[in-house]
């Protein structure tokens, strides 16, 4: 296992360089730049501040100054917001995001989970057939949508619930239905599938034939083997809402990191883009890491090599 | 083996609560002011007019006022800072933290004359020597500020210091209370230049204590204005106190202003509905046709033009009278009022409304109609179209004949893919053939100003109210003159407009330049642009400025 830790820290490692330095010239490829606006800035002022952040100099040696600032874990200065480095917004934007983000996902799984099992066992009937189409629409339903008609309704229409800000818990209800519709809808059909095929297995109709009961051959047997598909759909989830949603955030005004990642874009604000890819990369490397990791804890068919 | 099922839910739990909890604790940290939310509320309705919640814009860049070239972060530093001198009501120049002030004879020499007693936010003494430090803070390279060249070049020495010298720039403080400003060339319009959200004073010591982050903590924001700030929690919210230190606070009503960054205008007006905000920007364009008439919709002039550049350097538009055709073959008054919807006025010529002329009050507009009669007759389209016809056809291309298939550049926001649209169908009663090429707005910026495009959209507002703000845009050299059109009898006019003394001869000279500008179909005007927002009615005594400012520091809630 250590080794297996070692390996995979070391191709994480790899993987992160070469995202960094794609991300990096493929951003300097595109046209535009960040002081470059509608208003022109004097070609004066353009060459004082493209002296101060170092852009004047050859994109080569820019790339060289960066990657040491990299490892240093210095992921430099924003361009647009001025005075701000892009480890300070990160440090004061993520953990906003990731606690949205990570409510989220507890309520995707503990609702997505026993509603897939749910169907499952109720294969064919009612309560089946409620939950897939249930399920389809909250697949099919984009979060822009659900937030804007949750908003409409709950605030605009009933004022049952504040429309912007998370300062109180109340505002977190909005968002984390918005932002929990698509994981929820997604695990419970994975669940229901996965539960299906574990059912239909040689070794759960021995467990029935031996005596247990229902309730200790689902919990003990069933649930542990059908829950892997979840689990493997975890690391990717968790990566992609405690990063934060860039529409989730505009629409119900979360100072979240997710909004940076596309603002960061069409500001060209070179080290944002930088420094949120990055992070980006790296927290879904680990997160599937450890998705991996747990994969072994639960199945001990899976070796770690 | 239940145990590992628990193990692996531990990981995936600890792995987002962990984040989660430190997350809760920094979040707290920041949002020191309690309940915003609920004194919006109160504000609304029975506290009387303390608290004043609204919104603008999203977070703005920066609100440092050297680094600023946003209307946004100017609508928040004319609230934190005041400057030599200021606006009032009536866009008229009157004095900030200077009582008085007067150029010399021949115009070279402002002289400013301090209020007594000056203070600091912090309560520390305010003196001419403060100017004099932001001035070259603003000229210095290293402060890199946007606006630098364009306020400062006519001062004296601006050159060396924007080369580094910083101590060469003309600006000197002879006494604590005196603020002097040599100019290399006269201007007439020095005053509106000295009221600059961007010139206003900055606090020496908390700048080289904290560096470019002095403006992102409240404990080191220290202003010269009516506010001080309390809380900045960037994307969400800035609050802004009332600043006992202020020489005028007598005057100043609300005790805060909270600013809600919002970037999305259906978040806005939602807040605004449910009576959360008293004041909004960003309305939902699709709301805008039942706001009509309703009392709380506002719409108002600022200065700027929209307008389209073409490629003069390319055929045909090297051509000015195949510009012209296209220019005359546009229904101004259906762009302005059926597809933007109200929220811009037809153009009639370049300069719009809102910018002033060489008499107290007047406007450079109405003399423009008075004195040569409006370009475009917005009131009797079909006669220009006639007239597009005719030129066309004189150009060598009569019904379109031969005329080569042209594309349109622009991105896609607000009204501009419409625009683009109705310029489609409007061409085609040309007989040309209109493609349209929408790309990201970075991308147009840049294209632009290389002049990889044949026609593009384009639009300027004004930094100062001096139509040589828009005129000078034309002028061959100038940075922004993304059409690359150059005209010496042009240039020959705005050299002259800016060595002007006399006001009459000013802006005499910028009506001609105007006049060519318009004949020889430089670029195509097309609307002015408005600013149109929702207020209740109960707030009051608050006033929205041409250059697109809010000033709330006055209102009162009722």
């Amino acid at each position: 296992m250590p080794k297996y830790i070692v390996k995979r820290a070391f191709m994480a490692a790899v993987t992160a360089f070469l995202v960094a330095t794609l991300t990096f010239f493929i951003m300097n490829m595109v046209p535009g730049g960040p002081f470059l606006a509608e208003k022109a800035v004097t070609p004066q002022a353009q060459a004082a501040m493209e002296a101060k952040f170092g852009l004047d100099k050859p994109l080569s040696e820019q790339y060289i100054t960066y990657m040491e600032d990299l490892m240093h874990g210095d992921l430099g200065p924003s361009l647009k917001k001025r005075g701000r480095t892009v480890n300070q917004i990160i440090a004061t934007k993520f953990p906003v995001s990731a606690k949205l983000g990570g409510i989220a996902i507890l309520v995707a799984v503990f609702v997505g989970v026993p509603l897939g099992s749910v169907a499952a066992f109720n294969r064919g009937k009612f309560l089946d057939n409620l939950i897939i189409v249930g399920s389809t629409a909250g697949i099919a339903i984009p979060n822009f949508l659900s937030s804007t008609l949750l908003m409409y309704f709950l605030s605009t229409k009933l004022n049952l619930l504040p429309s912007m800000g998370l300062n109180n818990p109340v505002n977190y209800i909005m968002p984390v239905i918005a932002l929990s519709l698509y994981p929820t809808a997604y695990i419970a059909r994975l669940m229901r599938s996965s539960m299906l095929d574990v059912m239909g297995q040689d070794y759960m109709r021995t467990a029935r034939a031996k005596g247990i009961s229902t309730f200790k051959s689902i919990f003990k047997h069933a649930l542990r083997n059908a829950i892997l598909p979840v689990v493997t759909y975890l690391g990717p989830l968790l990566a992609s809402l405690m990063t934060g949603s860039f529409i989730i955030e505009k629409i119900f005004t979360i100072p979240g990191l997710g909004s940076e990642f596309v603002g960061a874009i069409t500001s060209r604000d070179y080290p944002m883009i930088m420094g949120t890819t990055i992070f980006l990369a790296v927290f879904i490397i680990i997160m599937n890491m450890i998705v991996d990791i747990a994969y072994a804890y639960i199945d001990p068919r899976i070796k770690l090599k | 083996m239940k145990k590992k099922l628990a193990l692996v839910m531990a990981v995936v739990m600890t792995a987002s609560l962990a984040l989660a909890g430190c997350g809760g604790s920094k979040a707290d940290a920041t949002t020191a002011a309690e309940g915003t939310e609920a004194a919006g509320t109160e504000a609304a309705g029975t506290e009387g007019g303390k608290v004043l919640d609204v919104q603008v814009g999203p977070s703005p860049e920066t609100i440092d006022p050297a680094l600023n070239s946003t209307v946004d972060g100017a609508n928040m530093i004319i609230h934190a800072f005041e400057g030599l001198l200021k606006f009032d009501k009536d866009n008229k120049v009157v004095g900030g933290l200077a009582e008085s002030w007067e150029p010399s004879e021949d115009g070279l020499t402002w002289t400013f004359h301090l209020r007594p007693d000056l203070k600091w936010s912090d309560g520390s003494a305010l003196t001419a020597n403060d100017f004099v430090y932001s001035w070259k803070r603003v000229a210095d390279p290293m402060t890199a500020a946007p606006y630098g060249y364009d306020l400062l070049n006519q001062v004296v020495g601006y050159e060396e210091a924007s080369a580094g010298d910083i101590d060469a720039l003309g600006v000197s403080a002879p006494d604590d209370n005196t603020f002097v400003v040599e100019l290399s060339s006269p201007c007439m319009f020095f005053d509106k230049i000295s009221a600059f959200a961007v010139l206003v004073p900055v606090q020496q010591a908390t700048v080289e204590a904290n560096g470019e982050a002095w403006t992102t903590n409240p404990e080191t924001y220290i202003t010269s204005g009516p506010y001080y700030m309390t809380e900045f929690t960037d994307g969400s919210q800035i609050v802004f106190q009332k600043n006992p230190n202020y020489w005028d606070a007598a005057n100043i009503t609300f005790d805060q202003i909270v600013w809600h960054l919002i970037e999305n205008a259906n978040a806005s007006y939602s807040a605004y509905q449910q009576g959360e905000l008293a004041l909004i920007k960003d309305v939902p364009t699709e709301e805008i046709a039942s706001l009509e008439g309703n009392p709380e919709y506002h719409v108002e002039p600022i200065m700027g033009t929209y307008y389209i550049s073409y490629n003069t350097q390319k055929e045909p538009f090297d051509n000015p009278q195949v510009r012209e055709a296209l220019n005359l073959a546009i229904d101004r008054k259906y762009v302005a009022e059926t597809i933007m919807q109200g929220t811009y006025s037809p153009a009639k010529n370049f300069v719009g409304p809102g910018v002033s002329d060489a008499e107290a009050g007047s406007s450079f507009e109405e003399v423009t109609t008075a004195t040569y009669g409006d370009h475009y007759d917005i009131d009797n389209y079909e006669a220009d179209l006639e007239k597009a016809k005719q030129i066309l056809a004189e150009a060598g291309y009569p019904n379109g004949e031969g005329f080569p298939a042209i594309e349109y550049m622009t991105n896609d926001q607000g009204y501009h893919k419409p625009v683009a649209e109705y310029l489609q169908s409007a061409w085609a009663e040309l007989g040309i053939n209109l493609t349209i090429n929408v790309q990201e707005w970075k991308t147009v910026s840049a294209d632009r100003r290389a002049g990889n495009y044949q026609i593009a959209r384009n639009g300027w507002v004004y930094d100062w109210d001096d139509p040589s703000n828009m005129i000078n845009l034309l002028e061959t050299p100038n940075g922004n003159n993304d059409g690359k059109y150059s005209n010496p009898e042009f240039d020959e006019l705005v050299d002259k407009a800016r060595m002007a003394t006399d006001a009459k001869d000013h802006y005499d000279y910028l009506h001609q330049a105007e006049q060519i500008l318009l004949n020889d179909a430089a670029m195509c005007p097309v609307a002015y642009y408005n600013e149109f927002w929702l207020q209740k009615e109960n707030l009051k005594n608050t006033w929205h400025s041409p250059y697109g400012y809010w000033y709330l520091m006055y209102g009162t809630l009722e």
